[in-house]
């Protein structure tokens, strides 16, 4: 499935939004994050403009703290070398046992040797074609392959750190994460990070085979994660069925393409530019900044506080509001929006009539809690 | 998350500090529990950093770990911390077993464990649980308690326990012989976490968080300081401004085990650095400094969680404690009794993964003690029942009537069966026949036979029950037995059942339909070889 | 496809599952969508059973499908000795009670000569192994049925089959069961799943045929809830029809969701767009108020099971919820209207029943987020695929959106084999089609 191609004019519109810096660069990471929260038209405009989020928020005084850790980082890619080496030698074995494979005869070509400093276009090209030609052998193993994906009518060159095999006409997408799994269970949120990061390298692979022609099914919806054995450095590799990932990213990726219609309600002037002097420093009034922002309304939840860098500013604005306090205890006081409000109606004020059971709610839960600690010295 | 609950955490969001949900501590607290704080390394599965422990609030004791990354020194720190943590557990155990701890699994039984699917699973009962057809143990006078402070520390000391328990302590591989008990010992504990209402090892967070509600959300609360300073803020600072500077890593570390990146980066990178020079230097006045200051480092990452968790402690035994806390506290000291009782048999090491038989065991096990804990926090906790008043699936109110001398006569023989009318003004929605019960009169059944608006009184229901049970073999109720005309009830749909634990097939008869009996485990080296680097 | 035509491709299925049952070392396995015949199957099979001489014991998951079971055994078998095994504080209900060949006991030596016994799960775990073991069992229901459950009864029976819904609502638990998750014996996962991760070779049957749902709707909850396997209706369009024997005095809202029901089967009555409790009054006296203005019109259905029409009785009549509060919600502005007989019950207590008209309160309506609960597949698909007719939903506006601005964030276990329908898509497949039907409350 395809998404809607935007037309020009979005392109200079998310530009506008944008403002002078360079879109930040997705990767597979980033784009898997943007389907966290839907419902922001905040979060859908900046990422679809590729606002550098993180040097917004902290511009107007809401910096947050999404740092990584540098033995994590040492961790991941010492794993992801070793797993590699030797023409991949551990991974085959592994690959041997998972997909009943003979191993003997499977080749391992590494995508990073185009030769001297091609662009990024020219290495997709090569990519593509390497992989699509006829006469290349059944059984290989593509290392550092350069795929493409559409997001917002910009490709976004996938980070080239993935694996590919190529086994008789198919191919499986292998993901390498440091995560351990211990006694055949791993950590579910990271394995759901991995199973919608390798859907986006399956939704690009099967579009760069369509581009070439050819059958996009050729891309298996499963694909395999690699990561730590237990306590040890040694690998092991489950199976993971992508389907319900890639139908989710592919909603995603098409309402980014629809992003025009939410980009058409705000005025042609609307800019999240910082306008950094030569150094880098912003120069735009962060008073000014922030009013802009405050212009796209967004959605804030406290599950906000793990996934995007506006998190402390959105967090700010929703003080004072039943869903600061939690998506089940805003739905536990059906309807209600501002905590001032529950606490009028637990007080007797006299309900709007679609608050009625809510406030007579309200109402009980406030007498029965004061009998109790009335009693209860 | 209920709407009281809801409420209550509006309330505190204006009140600008947390409020009292429960009127009762629902948890065992020990006056002295080991608080037990791990750091980690970030990147690995579990490459413990530093510890810092104890059961007195002014002796902290930390245990480093110099180079997180080298497998010797992780097992050196793990026979450290079994020193530690094993010294205070024997504090518990009658003097003459001396050897429940010390003593290790004998050198001949193997470290044994469960591979993945299809493999051996390991052939003994659960350890911990009664052995069936033994004699069932006196549970010791007391256990040791286990203070972390989040359910990630637990869990990290899960998986420290999970990757030391299978040690050999013989051959290529051997470690300490401490080294896997401690990994046992970790292991019961946090398993014994999992079911509900134990005590043994409290998560602080957990714990607070089921007593107070903040005015922030759940997630929030699961950072230590941040709810701390909810529940008990500084002088002169809302709660909502001593949780955001709590959420300042500087000012605050977090409470572990993942340490605050910047840390990592900028501070600790550099300490593992110079140890690592100077050990290849051969310079000992440089290791020592270089020692010094990363002790220094994660001290100060270390410290400041420390004084949160006795804060916690202290406010947690403020309140006075439930009534049947003790009841839930005894099966934890049963649990702990059973696992010192195996170890100095020479039981085997709990198994990888649950085999089909465990595994339903288990799961039974868990749903019972979720249901008694679910009855027990209602009868012990008027707050609690608060909230099942408000949805309907209880009732306070008034006996208005009563026929304590009524006899059904259908069948055979007649049966003393009252009825009482209980008004009240809370929601009914139980229908009749529903069976209810009455705390104050545990073991008698009430089943509702109608419920009625009051005619002359709007908003008020009449129930009337029939009450069974609890009144002796007479026909007449001895008086007591029974609620009184003009007296305060309370009427609810928790029931503890009292239904006989379910039977299981033994392991050897593991049906077809779950694979058959697993083989018998036979211990290769791999077990013990199980790298951890 | 004629109902003969239906009836023939029934049968063939019949057929090759019985062969398979007169062969098979361990067990056969029959995916059983809704109203496809799985108790004629099961009735069918248990009386092949005894008629050759086997004795069978047959598996329910509560009393109430016990009882169910009995009683069609007991009718399509008079001459079979049926024996009910129950706790011993049980007391036969009328419908057991009334058939002469069917004796009610709690000790299974009591029913050494019925050749057929009935009990629930529950209480066949409490039977001691020292009799023989059963030749034969039939586990009815069982997708719903924990693998649990399962673990302490096989060791009652050599051969099984084994008949459930694989659309309907999963097992669950109230306590954290993710440690489990992966194992081949997960003892939360389905009795049929953990059997067939076991014993692979043994074979899957499908019943092809819906008798219950009728045409208008067959196609939309196969597509939506039965993504590989699928089913048609037994009926054709023109073989059931709906119609009243009285004429509206107005066109208020719920009439126009009545006749639309009648017409196609489907009605969305869609009230405004606002966040609720779950017990929302207006939704909830909608609900009653369809159940009442359907009685007061006085339906009348025509059908192939019978040549005359026949009316629409409260009985026939069911609301379906989500939440044990919003049942007793129901059955108060049930009461307040003077309605009485109309079934009103959560998804869970609807499993394995039909009606002629089931008016649905949405599970996502009035809902600010939806959760992996309310999103569960086999919840809406229970609450779709209880009717012989008609099925009408009550929703506020918004939930579309709603499942728009939904984040997925779904943790995934390895080793557990990804489960289709996806709620998600499941429901969004549902709202489409329900919103070609939509009647706007005024």
């Amino acid at each position: 499935m395809t998404a809607r191609q935007p037309g020009a004019g979005l392109q200079t519109g998310l530009d506008r939004l944008r403002g002078r810096a360079l879109p930040k660069n997705h990767d597979a990471r980033t784009i898997s994050a943007l389907a966290a929260n839907p419902g922001c038209a905040r979060r859908a405009l900046m990422d679809a403009a590729g606002v550098d989020k993180q040097r917004v928020a902290a511009h107007v005084g809401f910096a947050a703290q999404f740092g990584q850790s540098r033995f994590a980082i040492v961790r991941g890619n010492a794993f992801e070398a070793q797993v590699k080496e030797n023409g991949a030698a551990q991974l085959l074995i592994l690959l041997r046992d998972l997909l009943d494979l003979d191993v003997s005869e499977v080749g391992y070509a590494d995508f990073n040797d185009v030769g001297g400093n091609s662009s990024a276009e020219l290495r997709h090209l090569h990519t593509r074609h390497v992989l699509t030609a006829p006469d290349q052998p059944g059984r290989t193993l593509l290392d550092h392959p350069l795929l493409r994906l559409r997001v917002g009518g910009r490709h976004a060159y996938l980070e080239p750190d993935l694996i590919a095999l190529r086994l008789d006409g198919t191919f499986h997408v292998i993901e390498v994460k440091s995560f351990a799994v211990i006694d055949g269970q791993a950590d579910p949120g990271k394995v759901a990070a991995a199973a919608i990061q390798s859907a986006v390298y399956v939704r690009a692979l099967r579009d760069l085979v369509t581009e070439a022609g050819g059958d996009p099914a050729a891309v298996s919806h499963k694909t395999i994660l690699v990561a730590p054995r237990d306590f040890s450095s040694q690998p092991t590799a489950a199976s993971l069925d992508v389907r319900r990932q890639l139908g989710v990213l592919d909603r995603q990726l098409s309402r980014i393409a629809s992003i025009e219609t939410l980009l058409a309600r705000y005025p042609g002037t609307l800019t999240f530019d910082l306008d950094p002097d030569a150094q880098g420093r912003p120069r735009r009034p962060a008073a000014e900044l922030a009013a802009a922002i405050g212009q796209v309304a967004a959605s804030y939840a406290p599950e906000c506080l793990a996934t995007c860098e506006l998190c402390f500013l959105c967090r700010d604005e929703a003080g004072g509001t039943t869903g600061a306090l939690g998506k089940p205890v805003r739905e536990d006081l059906g309807g209600i929006e501002y905590i001032a409000q529950a606490r009028s109606l637990a007080r007797g004020q006299v309900p709007a009539p679609e608050q009625a059971e809510i406030a007579a709610q309200l109402l009980r839960a406030a007498q029965l809690r004061a009998q109790v600690l009335g009693e209860a010295v | 998350m209920t709407l009281l609950t809801a409420f209550a955490r509006a309330e505190a969001a204006a009140a600008g500090r947390a409020q009292r949900i429960r009127t009762v501590r629902h948890v065992h607290l020990s006056r002295r529990p080991l608080v037990v704080i791990p750091l980690q390394l970030a990147g690995e599965a579990c490459a413990p950093l530093a510890v810092m422990l104890g059961d007195d609030p002014d002796k902290p004791r930390t245990l480093t770990v110099y180079e997180p990354r080298d497998r010797a020194r992780r097992f050196e720190f793990a026979a450290d911390l079994a020193e530690v943590i094993l010294g205070h557990l024997d504090g518990y155990l009658p003097p003459d077993d001396p050897d429940v701890h010390a003593g290790t699994p004998t050198q001949g039984a193997p470290a044994q464990g469960a591979p993945a699917q299809g493999a051996p699973t390991q052939g003994a009962p659960t350890p911990g649980a009664p052995i069936q057809g033994a004699p069932a143990l006196e549970p010791l006078p007391d256990a040791p308690q286990l203070l972390v402070p989040n359910p990630n520390a637990a869990a990290f000391l899960r998986l420290l326990g999970r990757s030391t328990r299978l040690r050999r302590t013989d051959g290529e591989h051997a470690v300490r012989p401490t080294v896997p008990l401690l990994g046992r010992w970790l292991t019961h504990y946090g398993e014994r976490a999992e079911v509900p209402g134990s005590a043994l090892l409290l998560a602080m967070t957990t714990a607070l968080a089921e007593h107070w509600a903040t005015g922030q959300s759940d997630l929030e609360d699961a950072n230590l300081a941040a709810l701390l300073g909810w529940v008990d803020p500084p002088d002169g600072l809302t709660g909502q401004q001593a949780a955001r500077l709590a959420e300042d890593p500087v000012r605050c570390p977090p409470a572990g085990p993942v340490t605050d990146p910047t840390f990592d980066n900028e501070v600790l990178e550099g300490r593992m650095a110079a140890i690592r020079d100077a050990t290849e230097a051969g310079d000992g006045p440089a290791l020592a400094r270089a020692q010094a200051a990363m002790d220094a480092a994660l001290h100060s990452q270390l410290a400041p969680t420390w004084d949160l968790m006795w804060r916690a402690h202290a406010l947690l035994a403020e309140l006075p404690e439930a009534a049947h806390a003790q009841r839930r506290w005894k099966d934890d000291r049963r649990s702990f009794t059973a696992q010192a009782a195996w170890l100095r048999e020479g039981g085997a090491p709990q198994p990888r993964r649950d085999s089909a038989v465990a595994a339903a065991k288990r799961l039974a096990r868990l749903e019972r003690e979720q249901q008694r804990l679910a009855v027990e926090r209602a009868h012990d906790d008027s707050l609690v029942m608060a909230e099942y008043r408000l949805t309907g699936e209880a009732f306070a109110g008034t006996v208005v009537d009563a026929d304590l001398t009524r006899l059904d006569t259908d069948g055979k023989k007649p049966k003393l069966r009252p009825w009482l009318i209980v008004q009240t003004t809370d929601a009914v929605i139980v229908e009749p026949d529903a069976v209810l019960a009455n705390p104050a009169f545990p073991g008698q059944a009430a089943k509702v036979i109608e419920v009625a608006d009051a005619s002359r009184e709007p908003g008020r229901t009449l129930v009337t029950l029939e009450l069974s049970g609890g009144m002796g073999r007479a026909l007449t109720a001895p008086p007591g037995s029974t609620p009184a005309r003009g007296d305060a009830v309370t009427y609810t749909t928790l029931r503890d059942d009292f239904q006989p634990a379910p039977q299981f097939p033994s392991r050897e008869e593991t049906p077809w339909t779950h694979g058959g009996p697993p083989p018998e485990y036979v211990p290769t080296d791999d077990d013990a070889q199980e790298a951890w680097s | 496809m004629s109902i003969a035509e239906a009836a023939e491709r029934a049968r063939h299925a019949t057929m090759s599952i019985l062969a398979d049952l007169a062969t098979t070392e361990q067990g056969v396995v029959v995916d059983s969508p809704p109203g496809a015949g799985k108790s004629t199957l099961v009735v069918g099979a248990a009386t092949e059973l005894a008629k050759n001489g086997e004795r069978v014991m047959i598996v329910g998951q509560t009393n109430e499908q016990v009882d169910d079971l009995i009683d069609r055994l007991a009718t399509g078998s008079p001459g079979t000795a049926i024996g009910r095994l129950s706790a011993a504080a049980y007391t036969p209900s009328e419908r057991v009670a009334g058939h002469q060949n069917v004796a009610a006991r709690s000790s299974v030596a009591d029913l050494a000569e019925h050749p057929v016994v009935v009990a629930t799960a529950a209480k066949w775990a409490t039977v001691r192994e020292a009799e023989r073991p059963w030749p034969w069992a039939i586990v009815d229901e069982a997708y719903q049925m924990r693998s649990d459950a399962l673990l302490r009864v096989a060791r009652l029976f050599d051969k099984a089959l084994f008949v459930g819904d694989p659309g309907q609502l999963d097992p669950f638990s109230t306590v954290e069961t993710e440690r489990w998750l992966g194992l081949n014996w997960d003892p939360m996962s389905s009795a049929v799943a953990v059997l067939l991760t076991n014993n692979g070779h043994i074979p899957v049957h499908t019943l092809p045929v819906s008798w219950r749902l009728p045409a208008s709707a067959a196609t939309v909850v196969s597509e939506a809830f039965y993504p590989f396997t699928g089913f048609a209706a037994a009926t054709e369009a023109g073989d059931r029809a709906m119609t009243w024997n009285t004429r509206p005095f107005g066109k208020t809202s719920f009439d126009l969701a009545l006749e639309t029901a009648a017409t196609t089967g489907w009605a969305l009555l869609e009230l405004g767009h606002r966040h609720t409790l779950p017990t929302d009054a207006e939704a909830i006296a909608a609900c009653a108020g369809l159940a009442a203005r359907l009685l007061q019109r006085g339906a009348v259905t025509i059908s192939e099971r019978s040549p005359d029409p026949l009316p629409v009785t409260a009985d026939r009549i069911a609301i379906g919820v989500t939440r044990t509060v919003q049942t007793a919600a129901v059955k108060r502005a049930l009461r307040e209207l003077g309605v009485t007989n109309v079934v009103a019950d959560t998804a869970n207590r609807l499993q394995g029943r039909e009606f002629d008209v089931t008016i649905m309160l949405h599970p996502l309506s009035g809902r600010r987020d939806a959760t992996a609960f309310h999103l569960e597949a086999g919840r809406l698909c229970v609450l779709a695929s209880r009717h012989r007719h008609a099925c009408i939903v009550v929703a506020r506006a918004g939930i579309p959106e709603l499942l728009d601005a939904h984040p997925s964030a779904e943790p995934v276990h390895l080793g557990v084999p990804v489960k289709f329908p996806d709620g998600w898509e499941a429901h969004q497949a549902f709202m489409a089609h329900l919103a070609r039907h939509r009647v706007c409350a005024a």
